[in-house]
């Protein structure tokens, strides 16, 4: 078969690293990010072999407090920040809005290369002194360590403004590209998910660019923006600090989402039970999450009020994550529900997205959260939120659009195997940290009793299953990529926009744009021209 | 290539007018992005003159307001040059809008030599960031050595602002000079002038904050 696809139009090196095709830079982007993730991966396992005993177990407390740090940096800013947006927004988001590409494809490429430069400045920094404040860089302490930090902090800098281009060129492609006849209600919610966490990437960004090259200046040249010696104020860096770390949640968990609404959709095979809720409370959640940033600062000197406003606020978050939850299981019921790899980490992610909310509603009440503020109860937070959430998110569109961007089908076997090894490990291996968070057991801290060590070690067992499923996963995603069968065009038969042209795509995304006149969700009448067709369905039979 | 050409869109464009939309939006939402950016260092700046009244009474107070004012007169005269180059260049005109420019940069200009006198000066009083040099040590108030050292991050990032904005005006005023840009494409010199319009809104903010509060 040489039908021509955006992956065999050209084959040389340089039309891949110097590529503007959104495709390409989507899938130069998920090559990076699985780099990024292995590399988290593997200080977040040497982090649990540590916590096997109390005291010294394979490395110092310095050691120890390096990789935690960069853990969280890498894990945060390198995977987690730009995880489903940069991939798969970048692969999906001109097709699902029938466009050739991105309005500003130059600038998607530079974005990358922005992206690059910062990730190398991080990893530099680990061979030049490495970084010990964890990922929040708190001064007065990250003001004075004299370890890597300006390194490291213009690292991040410059992924900042990798953020920010990626966001505004998905804002621009959004509002301008749309193809004739493609109206906001028409758009895969997928699109409204990425649009309103680009909105996200673009105002709270720069702020955390800011404080990030204050602290800089404050480390290097010594001036003092946070120094309390100087008159400075450490809490004010907080403030700022969590102003963009806040809403950087949503950055995380809002593409998640609209990944969720599209394999639910294909899945049960139903229209969407409320496609306007959906996408309006993402939207909902973009404004609030702009409002709740002091809930992580109940214990740094808030007065009652305040912390009982920003505690209101952050419950919020609830309501307009319940929506989407809701909607999601309502569309479920009663549909024809195929369970097949992606659905399977959809129903991971519900799961652990209500369980890792429910706690996320109990930390933001002021009174529980003096009691597990800084705790290993916090750290089972919002790891059931980033990882139960994002990472089993982003596994399933790895999945769901495995087929769409190679041509490929993996096993689904095997996908279903470890999609329940990740989940199974994912929980053994946080849940005890809830236990150990309320007992007492605080976080970034490198001993501990004697008593906590039975948690730890279900904690440490439970990171090596995760780590099996994920192991499992790359074995035979690897394998699928140059082994697999061929998928055909669309091999679960839904209707969202970027089925509706070959898979792997043209160059050009359609070979001829297809009229956009049956909505993405709209399962009630065969799609025309594609393998989805009832009389096809009935031989297969 | 003349004035009257009709320009061709880029390849994943269907028209120019959409690809003029883009790139227009595309600047908008960019600026959105830098009014945060100074946004996060003015609340910073307000949140310290909270704390400290005196100090900041006084750091204002030693400020030049003429100096401060003029500059903000040369600032508000560049954009009103750069605004109307866009309309010239739009009508055809493509000689003003060259000389409109060209006077925008000059003010440009004009702003950065004022506003490294004051500089110089500061640094002769010996008043440097972060609370070194010898003003310090006579002038002891708590808080003074913070405002000094916004006054330097505020104005210094917004100086820096001014430079990457003359850049993209010189390079538009050597296109319009090698008449590259004509009414068709005006919306590029457009972009240009938005940018500069931030730079001059920014220092709306600035100046009565370091000059006037």
């Amino acid at each position: 078969m040489t039908e021509a696809t955006y992956l065999n139009a050209r084959t040389t090196i340089r039309s891949w690293v110097l590529t503007t095709d959104h495709k390409r830079i989507g899938i130069l982007y998920l090559v990076t990010l699985i780099f990024a993730l292995v590399l988290g991966g593997f200080f977040a396992m040497a982090l649990r072999i540590e916590h096997l005993t109390p005291g010294h177990t394979v490395m110092t407390a310095m050691t120890y407090n390096r990789s935690f740090t960069l853990h969280g940096v890498i894990m945060v800013w390198i995977f987690m920040i730009p995880s489903i947006p940069a991939s798969f927004g970048n692969f999906l988001l001109p097709i699902m809005v029938g466009a050739k590409d991105v309005a500003f494809p130059r600038l998607n490429l530079l974005s990358y290369y922005l992206f690059i430069t910062g990730t190398v400045m991080v990893l530099v920094s680990m061979f030049v002194g490495g970084i010990d404040t964890g990922w929040t860089f708190y001064p007065p302490y990250s003001s004075s360590t004299p370890t890597a930090i300006p390194t490291a902090l213009l690292g991040v800098f410059v992924i900042g403004f990798s953020t920010i281009l990626t966001g505004l060129n998905f804002v621009v492609t959004t509002h301008t590209m749309r193809h004739e006849g493609l109206g906001w209600m028409k758009l895969p919610l997928f699109v409204w998910a990425i649009y309103a966490t680009s909105i996200i990437q673009v105002l709270a960004t720069p702020v955390l660019g800011m404080v990030l090259l204050l602290v800089v200046l404050d480390n290097s040249l010594h001036w003092g923006f946070f120094d309390p010696a100087r008159g400075g104020d450490p809490v004010l860096y907080q403030h700022l600090f969590w102003f963009y770390s806040h809403p950087a949640v949503y950055i995380m968990i809002l593409p998640g989402m609209g990944v969720v609404s599209e394999v639910v959709a294909t899945f049960a095979r139903k229209n969407l039970y409320s496609y306007r809720a959906i996408a309006y409370s993402s939207f909902g959640l973009a404004f609030v999450g702009f409002l709740t940033w002091g809930h992580h600062m109940f214990v740094a000197g808030m007065s009652t009020f305040d912390a009982g406003a920003f505690g209101v606020l952050s419950m919020l978050v609830a309501i307009f994550s319940a929506i989407k939850v809701f909607n999601w299981t309502w569309t479920l019921k009663g549909g024809a529900v195929a369970l097949k790899t992606p659905l399977l980490y959809v129903f991971a992610f519900l799961f652990l997205f209500v369980f890792g909310g429910m706690t996320g509603v109990a930390v933001a009440a002021m009174s529980l959260d003096v009691h597990w503020h800084d705790t290993y109860f916090v750290v089972a937070h919002f790891h059931f939120i980033m990882v139960g959430g994002t990472l089993t998110a982003f596994l399933a569109a790895i999945h769901y659009w495995f087929p769409k961007i190679t041509g490929r089908m993996y096993s689904e076997r095997l996908g279903l195997l470890s999609a329940a090894l990740v989940f199974a490990g994912f929980f053994v291996t946080f849940f005890p940290q809830f236990l150990l968070g309320n007992a007492g057991m605080p976080r970034r801290y490198y001993d501990y009793p004697p008593q906590f060590q039975p948690l730890h070690i279900v904690s440490t067992a439970g990171s090596w299953v995760l780590a099996t499923g994920l192991l499992i996963t790359a074995i035979y995603l690897g394998h699928a990529l140059f082994r697999g069968h061929r998928a055909g065009d669309n091999p679960w038969g839904s209707r969202s926009f970027e089925w509706r042209t070959t898979s792997p795509p043209p160059t050009h995304n359609f070979h001829a744009t297809p009229p956009f006149d049956i909505d993405p969700y709209d399962y009630t009448q065969p799609l025309p021209g594609t393998d989805d067709d009832p009389a096809a369905e009935k031989e297969a039979a | 290539m003349s004035d009257t050409t009709v320009l061709a869109p880029q390849e994943h464009f269907a028209t120019i007018e959409q690809q003029a939309h883009a790139a227009r939006l595309g600047m908008w939402v960019f600026l959105a992005s830098e009014v945060l950016l100074f946004g996060a260092i003015i609340a910073l700046f307000t949140s310290y003159q909270v704390h400290y009244p005196d100090a900041f009474r006084q750091g204002v107070d030693h400020n030049t307001k003429l100096l401060g004012s003029i500059n903000t007169g040369v600032l508000l005269t560049s954009s009103t040059a750069v605004a109307c180059s866009v309309h010239a260049l739009r009508a055809g005109k493509r000689r003003l809008a060259g000389l409109l420019v060209a006077a925008t940069i000059a003010l440009g200009a004009v702003f950065l030599v004022i506003k490294l006198t004051e500089y110089a000066k500061h640094f002769h009083e010996g008043i440097y960031p972060g609370g070194a040099g010898s003003f310090f040590q006579v002038h002891h108030a708590r808080g003074l050595p913070e405002f000094w050292t916004l006054y330097f991050g505020m104005t210094g990032l917004h100086a820096l602002h001014v430079t990457i904005g003359l850049t993209v005006l010189g390079v538009l005023l050597s296109r319009i000079m090698r008449a590259e840009l004509g009414a068709a494409s005006a919306h590029r010199l457009e972009l240009g002038a938005i940018y500069w319009h931030l730079v001059d809104v920014i220092w709306i903010f600035l100046w009565p904050l370091l000059y006037l509060a």
